[in-house]
Order: structure tokens, then C-alpha cells, then sequence
């Protein structure tokens, strides 16, 4: 089919706005990171820094005691552990069940603990808070993973069992007639094949568990569990005048998402279309 | 089934139905009964009593919790909206051949891998009312002639809000039905003009029935997200000004740790639950329907 050529330079018209829409304001985050306190508080604004100022970013290296540093150092280890640990987590229950259902069937079950999905934070948050509590785990990294795996663990499973499907089961039958079990098929037949899916499904945790921020804004409380999320709101909420300062913040916790997400794009939708196209 | 396949079975979903039920069934359970009480959020140890279904009259009758199911109603309708027709638009615009084509796919990952407190702050500068961007933008063009406050008027903030949702969001429904595109044969489009079919029709009668299921797990997904709404409200308005942003989500939030009334909080929160299942009852029969007659 070919295009006229009018087609043809529509649709590099619309690309070149699509592309604008989507880099400006990420592109105007960085650049606020990088300017002084004086270009991003003139008017008319300067959309260019008039020298470029990285001192935010060396501020990072500055580890003194009760420093912003020092508390935005805590807040990246916070929220890397939490996702990391939530991760692990929700795929080791994850990765069983998802079997079990792919290969057993018990789909109502399923569909229940997918509806779970349904269930806004707050309707849990009160009795979370009180379990918490009796764990010792309020204020804690180990604390919030275990409550992100209540977001985590119905959609790891789901994404798990719907790439599962498309493994065949004759594999599994091979295996278990030459004597294994289906703990043995499992780890040792299915998983190998199933790597796209469950570095997809890890992906899709992490990406989930570093975004959280209504739980972790009511059940940590200083710099020993506070994540990413939760000092950005701090920040943005605060007095503090250096816009820039906040918007380095920002580029920083975006990095990690964004490049994870770059990195492994096709994993990102293969996996997940996967469990869309077959529900 | 063998009866050692069957206890594989339940050995292998015990570990998953442990964490379910222990972070989320027992936790919902609880808030349920929670919401039959007058529970309070204070260290003391008051007397609980049990009210039956007062909370939830409370809720029903009170003018706030009304006034934030409208907000809420209008954040979903408009938010998921946009997103599903500009997420379908760029989906159809970047399934087209261009130089870059590849790139251009790539960009659409950048706002869904953003945190959304990121893209809450990154927004809220953006709008900042003295040196946001926006303004700046806006006034060196002459299309606005003085700086406004963007988040600071009642009836501008909610869609401000609404449109740095949408920036984030829609890429999710364009990758969605991007690879429900790619299973669309090329040859019913050629087909179709050559029996001169407009756009128009081309769309509706092969592109649409195709990508509308997948369109459906996107549309679903986004509405359940969408009434929860919390993150994006809290770090750009906290529910201002006058309340104009104070979704359902933030009044149960304000309710249980400002107000700490947590039974009423709780009755709050199971009817935000009760909303999500209508609208997605609705949502699955109406899209039912048209691919039905469709």
C-alpha cells in the first residue's frame, strides 16, 4: 500500500509531536536538576542553564551525618531492598502456584485471588498497620516488603500461570514417565523454558514495588525504612526553595526504572501480552 | 488425578494461598467488620462498639463523601478516557512505517517507567505558578498573556492532574494494543480500500474488533488503578484547593489518619470497593454487548 505523499509527511508531523510530548518534560526535569537556583527563578525563565551545575548531584557523595545526603542515601537503599525482597518473595510462592494452576486447573481460585487486585490500599491498610505491629515489623524494610507482596503475589501469579499455558504439557509428562517428580519437572524442565516469563514478572515487581508510596508513607517513619517515593513527597512538600535540588531527586529515582525498563523493553510486553491475549 | 498429583497440586498453591490470605483475606475481612464499628484510631484502649450499617448511612448521606465519589467518578471517566482514545491513536500512529519507527516505540516506555511520585513532582514544577515551565511557555508564545496557578484554582487543578495522568498512563493501553496490531492481517486493510473502505470504516469494522479485547484487560486495568487514586493527588494538591481534588481515596486516608476514625474510615473504604466492581461490571457487559452486535 503506498502513501501519498502528504500521508506520508502527516504521520512524521504527528511522530515528531508524539516524541516532543513525551521527552519535554522528562528532558525539563533534567535540565532543572542540572541549573542554578538563580536561572530556574527568573522570569522570562532561561530554558538553558547559563553554566551547568552538577553540585546537586555531588551533593550525593557528601555522606555526613544528618545531611539531605545522608537521608536520600538511606531512602535508595530503603526502597532497594524493599522491592528487591518484595521481588523474591512474591516470585518464590509465585512460581509453584502458577504451576499448579497451569497445569492442575483450579481457575475460580485463581480469578479470586486475581480480584484481590481490586481492593484499594486503604481497605487493608488498618489491620496491615496492626499486623505490623504485632510482627515488630513496623518501620521496617522487611516490614514493607512483606506488605508488597500483597501487590505483588496475585500478579506475579497470574503473569506466571498465562505464560506457563503456553509451555506444552507433554514436556512435563516426558519427564515424569522417566521418573522425576513434578517438583523435579518444575525446576528442572519447566523453569529453564520459562525464563522470559519470570524475568518479565520480576521486572514488572520491581517496577511496581520502587513506584509504591501509599504504604510506605503510613508504615515507615524515619530514615530506617523511608523509601524513594515517600523523602521525594517529603521534599516536594517541604519549604525548601531549591527546585532543582528536587527535580535531582526525581532524575535519580526515575534512573533506575527507566533504564531497567529500556534495557529489557521486549521482555517488558512479550511476557505481559502474553497474559493479556489469553486472560 | 492420582492422589499424590493431588496433594503436589495443593502443596504447591499452599504458599501463595498462606500470603493471600494473610496479607489480604484476613486484612479485608477485618476491615469489613471494622467498618460495622465506631473504632478509633487512638493508642487508648476505648471500648469498641458495634453500630450495624450506621458508617455506611453516615457515608451515603454526608455531603464530602458524596462530593468526592463526583470527583472520583470524573477523574476515572476523563483520566481512562483520554488514555484509551490518545493510547489507541499513537498505537495506530506508530504501527505506521516511518524511519525511527523502532525509537519511537521506545520512548513510550519512559512514562510508564516513571514513578508516579515522580511524575507528580515533575508535573507540580512544571505547573509551578511563579517559575513552572508552563507558564513560561505559555506567556513567551502570547497565548496566555499573565502567569497563572495552575494547581491553585478549584476548577482548573482537577484537570491538570488529570492530564499528567494521562501523560503517564496512555502508553500502557498504546503498548497494549500495539501487539494486538501486529496480529491483524495486512491484507484485510488492502482488501478493504480496494473496496474502498475509508479510514473511518477500516477501523471500525476490522481494526477495532480486533484490538478490543486486548483493549479490554487495558481499559479494566487502568479503571481499577484509576479509582484508587492516591499518589498523584497527594503530592500535587493534597486535595486542594477548597477540596476541589479530594478524591475518594484521600477522604478515607484523611478520615482514618487525620480524623482517626478508622471504623467509619473502613465503611469508606468498602464502598470505594463496591464502585470498582460496579464500574467493571458495567465496563466487561457493555464491551460484551458491542462485540456482540459489532
Amino acid at each position: 500500500m503506498k502513501r501519498t505523499w502528504w500521508a506520508t509527511s502527516l504521520v512524521y508531523l504527528c511522530v515528531i509531536l508524539f516524541a516532543l510530548s513525551v521527552l519535554a518534560p522528562v528532558a525539563w526535569l533534567i535540565i532543572s536538576s542540572v541549573s542554578s537556583t538563580n536561572d530556574l527563578t527568573t522570569t522570562p525563565l532561561r530554558w538553558w542553564p547559563s553554566t551547568p551545575d552538577v553540585s546537586r548531584y555531588q551533593l550525593l557523595f557528601n555522606f555526613e551525618k544528618g545531611s539531605f545526603s545522608e537521608t536520600f542515601l538511606f531512602a535508595l537503599r530503603n526502597s532497594l531492598s524493599a522491592s528487591l525482597l518484595a521481588t523474591l518473595l512474591s516470585l518464590l510462592v509465585a512460581i509453584p502456584a502458577a504451576y499448579s494452576f497451569s497445569r492442575f486447573g483450579q481457575g475460580k481460585l485463581l480469578y479470586a485471588i486475581l480480584v484481590t487486585y481490586m481492593l484499594p490500599p486503604v481497605a487493608l491498610v488498618f489491620p496491615l498497620y496492626g499486623l505490623l505491629v504485632a510482627l515488630k515489623l513496623l518501620n521496617t524494610v522487611w516490614g514493607l516488603a512483606l506488605v508488597y507482596c500483597t501487590i505483588l503475589t496475585p500478579f506475579c501469579t497470574w503473569l506466571l500461570k498465562s505464560n506457563l499455558d503456553s509451555i506444552p504439557q507433554e514436556l512435563d509428562e516426558a519427564a515424569l514417565i522417566d521418573g522425576a517428580n513434578r517438583w523435579v519437572t518444575l525446576w528442572q524442565i519447566i523453569l529453564p523454558l520459562a525464563l522470559p516469563a519470570l524475568s518479565t514478572a520480576a521486572l514488572w515487581a520491581i517496577l511496581l514495588s520502587w513506584d509504591e508510596f501509599f504504604y510506605a508513607l503510613l508504615f515507615t517513619s524515619n530514615q530506617q525504612a523511608k523509601t524513594l517515593t515517600v523523602t521525594i513527597a517529603d521534599l516536594a512538600a517541604g519549604r525548601a526553595v531549591d527546585f532543582g535540588l528536587i527535580c535531582m531527586a526525581g532524575v535519580i529515582t526515575a534512573l533506575p526504572p527507566v533504564l531497567l525498563g529500556l534495557l529489557l523493553q521486549r521482555g517488558l510486553l512479550s511476557g505481559l501480552t502474553a497474559g493479556s491475549v489469553k486472560g | 488425578m492420582k492422589r499424590y498429583e493431588r496433594s503436589t497440586q495443593w502443596l504447591m498453591l499452599a504458599p501463595v494461598l498462606v500470603v493471600v490470605l494473610g496479607t489480604i483475606g484476613y486484612p479485608a475481612l477485618r476491615t469489613l467488620l471494622l467498618s460495622f464499628t465506631n473504632s478509633k484510631l487512638t493508642g487508648l484502649a476505648k471500648k469498641v462498639d458495634w453500630v450495624g450499617f450506621n458508617n455506611y448511612v453516615r457515608a451515603v448521606t454526608n455531603t464530602d463523601f458524596q462530593a468526592a465519589t463526583w470527583r472520583t467518578a470524573y477523574f476515572v471517566l476523563m483520566s481512562v478516557g483520554f488514555e484509551v482514545v490518545i493510547g489507541v491513536l499513537i498505537a495506530l500512529l506508530l504501527d505506521q512505517k516511518f524511519v525511527g519507527q523502532k525509537l519511537a516505540r521506545v520512548f513510550l516506555i519512559i512514562p510508564l517507567a516513571l514513578p508516579t511520585i515522580v511524575n507528580a513532582m515533575m508535573w507540580r514544577w512544571i505547573y509551578h505558578p511563579d517559575f513552572g515551565a508552563l507558564n513560561a511557555l505559555l506567556t513567551q508564545t502570547h497565548i496566555l498573556s499573565g502567569y497563572r496557578s495552575w494547581l491553585g484554582e478549584p476548577g482548573v487543578a482537577m484537570n491538570m492532574i488529570i492530564l499528567a495522568d494521562v501523560w503517564k498512563n496512555y502508553p500502557i493501553i498504546s503498548l497494549v494494543t500495539l501487539a494486538a496490531l501486529k496480529l491483524v492481517p495486512k491484507d484485510f486493510f488492502e482488501a478493504a480500500q480496494i473496496d474502498g473502505a475509508t479510514i473511518w470504516t477500516r477501523f471500525w469494522r476490522i481494526t477495532y474488533p480486533m484490538i478490543l479485547p486486548a483493549l479490554m484487560v487495558g481499559v479494566v486495568l487502568r479503571t481499577i488503578d484509576a479509582v484508587k487514586v492516591f499518589d498523584i493527588i497527594y503530592v500535587m494538591t493534597r486535595g486542594g484547593p477548597a477540596d476541589s481534588t479530594k478524591t475518594l481515596s484521600f477522604l478515607v486516608y484523611q478520615e482514618g489518619f487525620s480524623n482517626l476514625r478508622s471504623g467509619s474510615a473502613a465503611a469508606y473504604a468498602y464502598l470505594v470497593v463496591l464502585i470498582s466492581v460496579v464500574l467493571i461490571i458495567l465496563y466487561v457487559t457493555l464491551l460484551r454487548r458491542q462485540e456482540r452486535t459489532g
